[in-house]
């Protein structure tokens, strides 16, 4: 890349590529790209370090390497899905896979997939439910129109991911989507989920990031719309596993219907540099949001994540927690804003930041903010960041307790209230376990996945 | 008792944030002894016990300190415990989000990792809990919450008691064990101790007060002073300082000192 502009090759890619990337995409994204572009030329670049909210991360940076992405839908290597065993014991989720930015339901997937319930493809979507699409597809995602990374996806997403969840329909058993990067040349996959919870339905997805190469450069440009009609709930937890040479730019938009729930879980186990955009907007009364999110990182590992939760109605009520540890070089920064508006009585939205500095060389930013503009809202935030306690490890380790076992077992308490959010109680076990795994740097336990997936210790 | 020595401390001296709190410590237990030390708020006792566990506030400067002829000094803090020293915290530290049970496996099969023994199983486990938690009257309860998180003064004294009984220790230090608690309370610590109490180990008990030492019977009362032994004496001694106070002794030592 000589350009300093990284979005500029985009653009002139897009421009370059318009047919054939029109031709290989349902219509509901062809829609929506005039509206990213003239976006995207508005914004001029993709944000860099200093811009407002993103103080410590470039992700014009990100996006700048020469990656490749797949036009022309060449399909993936179909052994993918069979050798991948992101299992979770004892839960067994009805999982796809989705292979850079393709995503192929098995048979046995659709097989099993209750009434009511759809998971499939845009494009299968775009000719089986265009209403959904046309209804929902985009609607949050180019309101945003200063996330250029948002736009981006829109402006080259070819396919994605579609939920639906019919009205009154309770899904019992958890989705799970599987995004792998497994490539062996650069690539960037701007990936698509639509989620619709139709009114009284529920359901439960979780998202895993995986990367199969480690010697290869991945850039994974996401966009996920969640609408919750009135009295819908989902849980959605988004679990980051990936290597030091992905790059994860997420957005996330959820758009709450009356009484409607959301709980939220985004964890970053391991990756390169990963900023997650939250954007949460709770539209009618008594709706909830619980979004938690837990960092851990080591190595050179950045990790960005911020929240927008936008209160517009009354009664409705927030909480926010997100929890880094930080070894050796990493950083990680959190941003959170409430946004409580006029007629937003009765609001309750909270949010704390707890950070822990394993290393002294790890450095953390956090801005907690509120703006209000009601009376009548209880709202709080705090924000620590700090070192391991020493009294702690001292008392433990004056009891025969290891020093490193005492390490990680203080940090193990200490991201206990962000595990403890998760309320499926075997994805909760897992997710303790792939922390405690992370903390020790031990990857036994992790089934017969042929993924390998290497995990540096962050206590030494 | 028998002859050789189980601690032997020889002109030990400490620093916390570049100040000398201990100036010269010399001390020396046998198995089977119980050595009481006293002395006025800020002499140094909590320093001592702290620099014996390898508290990592204090830096030593000077001096040794062996355990059944192992130089202390140079271990870490959990090898300390494993070669059998035991400090009762005078401030127990709450560990929010560990758990009592967990935090007693790890310390109970760290030790027998130490010993080149297996792990012990869940049941066996399980047991020497309940035994052990008999020993000092500790509530069942307290064994599923965090360590001393919301713990009452006397639980967490007990709870201290009841670590002491599990880890089995060959010198344990009771650094203000009895202070908060009530007289029952007194006697179940004070009980708990005794019945730990074998020809092979020894304590070491840091108190103000004469009455935890009605329970315990001391062999050797030291009185530390600004960092140092300044006298020692048998079980009498005590009493003597439980009726005239420290003044007596401090004004020997700053008299001698001018
Ligand atoms: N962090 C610190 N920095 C500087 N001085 C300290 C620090 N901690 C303790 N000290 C000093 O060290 C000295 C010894 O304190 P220590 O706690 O050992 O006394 P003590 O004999 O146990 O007193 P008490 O009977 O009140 O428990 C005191 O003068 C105290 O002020
Ligand atoms: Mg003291």
């Amino acid at each position: 890349m000589s350009s300093s502009n990284a979005l500029d090759q985009y653009i002139e890619l897009y421009e370059a590529q318009r047919e054939a990337i029109d031709a290989r995409a349902p219509e509901a994204l062809n829609r929506l790209r005039p509206a990213a572009l003239e976006a995207l030329r508005a914004a001029g670049h993709l944000p860099r370090k200093g811009d407002e909210g993103y103080a410590r991360t470039d992700v014009d940076a990100m996006f700048a390497p020469d990656y490749g992405i797949n036009i022309m839908r060449v399909p993936s290597p179909v052994d993918v899905a069979a050798s991948l065993r992101c299992d979770v014991p004892n839960i067994s989720t009805l999982m796809g896979v989705v292979a850079g930015d393709e995503f192929r339901p098995t048979a046995s997937l659709l097989r099993n997939l209750p009434a009511g319930v759809t998971l499939c493809t845009l494009s299968q979507a775009q000719r089986e439910m265009p209403r959904v699409l046309d209804r929902y597809l985009g609607r949050l995602s180019a309101a945003a129109a200063t996330d250029t990374a948002a736009q981006l996806n829109t402006l080259l997403a070819q396919d994605g991911v579609l939920l639906h969840v019919a009205a009154g329909v309770e899904c019992e058993k958890p989705l799970q989507l599987v995004n792998i990067f497994n490539a062996g040349v650069p690539s960037l996959a701007p990936r698509r989920v639509l989620v619709v919870v139709e009114a009284g339905a529920s359901a439960r997805l979780l998202v895993c990031d995986h990367s199969q190469r480690p010697d290869v450069d991945y850039l994974s440009d996401a966009v996920t719309e969640i609408f919750l009609e009135d009295g819908a709930r989902l849980d959605y937890y988004n679990l980051e596993e990936s290597t030091p040479r992905t790059r994860r730019a997420a957005a996330l938009f959820a758009s709450l219907g009356s009484h409607a729930r959301i709980s939220i879980n985004a964890t970053t186990l391991q990756g390169g540099t990963t900023r997650n955009n939250c954007t949460i907007d709770l539209n009618a009364p008594g709706a909830e949001a619980s979004v938690a999110g837990m960092v851990t990182g080591s190595d050179a590992q950045h990790t960005d994540n911020y929240t927008l939760v936008r209160h517009h109605a009354p009664r409705c009520n927030s909480t926010q927690l997100f929890k880094y540890i930080l070894d050796d070089d990493a950083s990680g920064a959190f941003e959170g804003l409430i946004q409580v508006d006029h007629g937003a009585a009765f609001t309750e939205a909270f949010q704390t930041n707890r950070n822990l500095l394993a290393s002294d060389r790890a450095t953390m930013h956090t801005q907690p903010q509120l703006e209000i503009y009601c009376d009548e809202v209880k709202c709080g935030h705090g924000a620590t960041t700090g070192q391991l306690d020493a009294r702690a490890l001292f008392y433990m380790r004056s009891r025969g307790i290891p020093e490193a076992e005492a390490r990680k077992m203080l940090m193990e308490a200490f991201m206990a209230d962000v595990i403890d959010t998760i309320t499926l109680p075997s994805l909760h076990e897992r997710l303790r376990m792939l922390v405690e795994r992370r903390l020790s740097g031990d990857r036994r336990g992790c089934g017969d996945c042929s993924a390998s997936c290497p995990t540096p210790a962050i206590v030494k | 008792m028998q002859d050789e020595l189980l601690l032997k401390v020889n002109d030990l001296r400490a620093a916390i944030d570049g100040k000398e709190i201990l100036k010269g410590i010399n001390l020396e237990i046998r198995p089977g002894e119980v050595h009481a030390i006293m002395g006025p708020n800020g002499s140094g006792k909590s320093t001592l016990s702290g620099v014996l566990a390898g508290d990592p506030r204090f830096t030593v400067t000077g001096g040794s300190a062996t355990l059944h002829g192992v130089d202390l000094l140079a271990l870490s803090p959990e090898n300390r415990s494993h070669e059998g020293l035991f400090l009762s915290f005078q401030y127990p530290v709450e560990i929010p989000g560990v758990s009592m049970v967990n935090f007693m496996r790890a310390a109970v099969n760290a030790k027998r990792a130490y010993l080149h023994q297996e792990p012990l199983s869940a049941s066996e486990f399980l047991k020497l809990m309940r035994q052990k938690r008999a020993i000092v009257e500790l509530d069942n309860k307290l064994a599923s919450r965090s360590v001393n998180e919301g713990f009452s003064g006397g639980e967490k004294k007990r709870n201290e008691i009841f670590q002491m009984a599990v880890l089995e220790p060959r010198l344990s230090i009771l650094d203000e064990t009895d202070s908060g608690l009530d007289i029952d309370a007194l006697r179940i610590v004070a009980g708990g101790v005794n019945k730990l109490k074998t020809e092979h180990n020894a304590t070491i008990v840091i108190t103000h007060y004469q009455r935890l030492l009605d329970y315990i019977r001391p062999d050797f009362v030291h009185i530390l002073y600004k960092g140092r032994i300044v006298y020692s004496g048998g079980p009498e001694l005590a009493l003597e300082l439980e009726e005239k106070g420290y003044d007596w002794i401090k004004q020997q030592v700053d008299n001698e000192q001018q």
